[in-house]
């Protein structure tokens, strides 16, 4: 049986690439800000938005999405005002969201129609799920591609772009809205207890092999996507639930890199076991040594050092240069 | 001439606690500032506070003649915070951390012009670590990280140059390529403030220093012999004769 011989297969593929190339792009900086689970809290307050819309009979996507942004920046709200770390914001949102999600489920009469929220139910998302699907998507990568340089000045360093005048609660306010957005989206596909998933293991892989934030932004949208697209593909010929393929996929990419990272960061060992020689050789100033009882040569058994153009001998912990009639301190 | 950076009567409180009261301080076209005070001394606070990081409670803060509030010339201040690291969650190279030094001149959604890659080669050049442009910040000593905060700064090419301890915890052999950068920047007619802990190897740039001790300006003049060295030690000799009034170690500790 061909896959794209299904209409809801062709959408839920459209879907599976737009959210993989999002989730990874907004994952990203949450990572860099040390928020990796900040898309978990999103995502248990989005269940209490799916709950609202099941019970009230407005589409669950557009209740979970106001929701869901209303819970981000709550979450930026008492990072900045509460004096609360962000972990405890996160949890105190976690609960909050699946307590009130569960209650307002039960309400409406029982939790079945949440499950496909929960875990991801893509082969019963309708036409119109997938093209708002896709229209957020494209928005939320180009802005958080196009936008890259601000996000990344604010993640790596709040003070600092401060003082370049960047609006930096704006800025972390629009990030985490840009998460509560790609959560909504992904929750089709996912669903919103692995969505965060996404968010984060593509990224984890990224970073065992790229070297450098802009590589690990792209490499993680191509991991992501790969890991989407490809559970997708897996879950409809192995007849299993999508979102945990997906999330178990991008775990076995980052298993699989694992030991390319390992190499790599033996290798750097290797290449730069000290500090750069130039960096000592900034001391310029001339300094002579004590005086000496003999001529550093190669029989002197004092070992040699190759120092930029000359040759340093190495002193009772210092390093000794040839310098006309006497030697230096280099 | 107005002065790059000016405090007037100014007072700071974190969580209702005074840190800070009375500040007159303020920094000329050119001069090179030096902030001096023990762990604790709110000589910190005072930095961030002049970069709008925290409140004042009372006072006024101006830059280059132009109240806080209203300043958005960022571009013409270069910052250097206190950290002891360059790195955050994702690795990133030395060239994209000074790279978004380059922000307060960059429109939104546009690449980098010619301009922007030539100042942050430069800056990377000055504080000598062009041969290490693309590795990670992380792979990086703890000087060497700090050359790279300063390559930030530098980047913008500023004319007021805050730095918050740019010496605590850094090795020697970095000390003194940061006094080579700092007097790079003094010679192109930059304000620099910076703040200190021991001066070390950047004692001979200083023309002007400021003592901060217990949330005042204890000494405001030109610098003196051993300032940032052993007046400014934070711990006490016994037995060597020190004044009654110098403060034992404070729970921080010498950095």
């Amino acid at each position: 049986m061909n896959i794209l011989a299904y209409d809801f297969m062709q959408r839920a593929l459209l879907a599976a690439l737009l959210t993989g190339l999002a989730a990874p792009a907004v994952g990203t900086y949450l990572v860099q800000r040390r928020l990796a689970l900040l898309g978990d809290g999103i995502g248990h307050v989005a269940v209490t938005g799916v709950a609202l819309g099941l019970l009230t009979g407005q589409a669950p996507v557009l209740t979970a999405i106001v929701v869901a942004t209303l819970g981000a920046i709550l979450i930026e709200v008492i990072r900045a005002r509460a004096r609360t770390s962000g972990d405890v914001a996160l949890a105190l949102l976690f609960y909050g969201g699946i307590a009130g999600g569960v209650l307002l489920a039960e309400l409406e009469g029982g939790t079945a129609r949440l499950h496909e929220y929960l875990f991801g139910s893509i082969a019963t998302a309708s036409p119109a799920d997938v093209w708002a699907t896709v229209g957020l998507a494209i928005v939320v990568v180009s802005v958080a591609v196009g936008m890259s340089p601000q996000f990344f000045a604010v993640c790596q360093d709040e003070d600092f772009a401060a003082v370049q005048g960047l609006n930096v609660r704006l800025y972390s306010v629009a990030m985490s809205v840009l998460a509560a957005v790609t959560i909504t989206i992904a929750m089709r596909t996912v669903g919103l207890l692995l969505v965060s998933a996404l968010m984060v293991v593509p990224v984890a892989t990224a970073q065992q092999i790229a070297r450098g934030f802009r590589l690990t932004l792209a490499t993680a949208m191509a991991v992501g996507t790969l890991a989407a697209v490809g559970g997708v593909t897996t879950s409809f010929y192995a007849d299993v639930a999508p979102g945990a393929t997906i999330v178990l996929l991008a775990l076995a990419v980052f298993v699989a890199t694992w030991p390319i990272g390992a190499a790599i960061r033996y290798r750097r060992r290797l290449v730069e076991p000290f500090e750069e020689p130039d960096a000592i050789a900034v001391r310029t100033e001339h300094q002579a040594a004590e005086s000496h009882p003999h001529e550093h040569d190669e029989y002197c058994q004092h070992p040699a050092v190759v120092h930029g153009d000359h040759v340093d001998y190495v002193h009772d912990g210092h390093r000794h240069a040839p310098h006309g009639d006497h030697y230096d301190e280099h | 001439m107005t002065p790059s950076l000016e405090v007037t009567d100014g007072a700071v409180a974190i969580g209702g606690r005074p840190i800070l009261r009375g500040i007159d301080f303020s920094a000329r076209g050119g001069e090179v500032v030096a902030l001096l005070g023990s762990n604790g001394s709110g000589k910190s606070t005072l930095i961030r506070a002049c970069m709008g990081r925290l409140p004042l409670t009372r006072g006024e803060i101006r830059l280059f003649g132009v109240p806080l509030a209203r300043f958005h010339d960022w571009r013409r201040v270069g910052y250097v915070p206190q950290r002891t690291t360059a790195a955050s969650g994702v690795p990133a190279t030395v060239w994209e951390v000074v790279a978004s030094g380059r922000l307060a001149r960059r429109r939104w959604l546009t690449p980098l012009r010619r301009d922007d890659r030539t100042a942050i080669a430069h800056a990377i050049e000055t504080v000598g670590l062009l041969h290490r442009r693309n590795d990670e910040v992380s792979t990086l000593s703890g000087g060497q990280q700090q050359r790279v905060l300063i390559a930030r700064a530098l980047a913008g090419q500023p004319e007021l140059f805050v730095l918050d301890e740019p010496t605590a915890g850094v090795d020697l052999h970095s000390q003194h390529a940061l006094s080579d950068t700092l007097r790079e920047i003094i010679a192109r007619g930059a304000t620099v403030v910076l703040v200190a802990h021991e001066l070390g190897p950047l004692e001979s740039l200083i023309d002007r220093t400021v003592v901060v001790r217990d949330g005042r300006i204890a000494y405001d003049g030109p610098p003196q012999p051993g300032d940032g060295m052993a007046a400014f030690h934070s711990h006490a000799h016994p037995g060597e004769g020190e004044p009654p009034d110098r403060q034992p170690l404070g729970e921080g500790g010498p950095l």
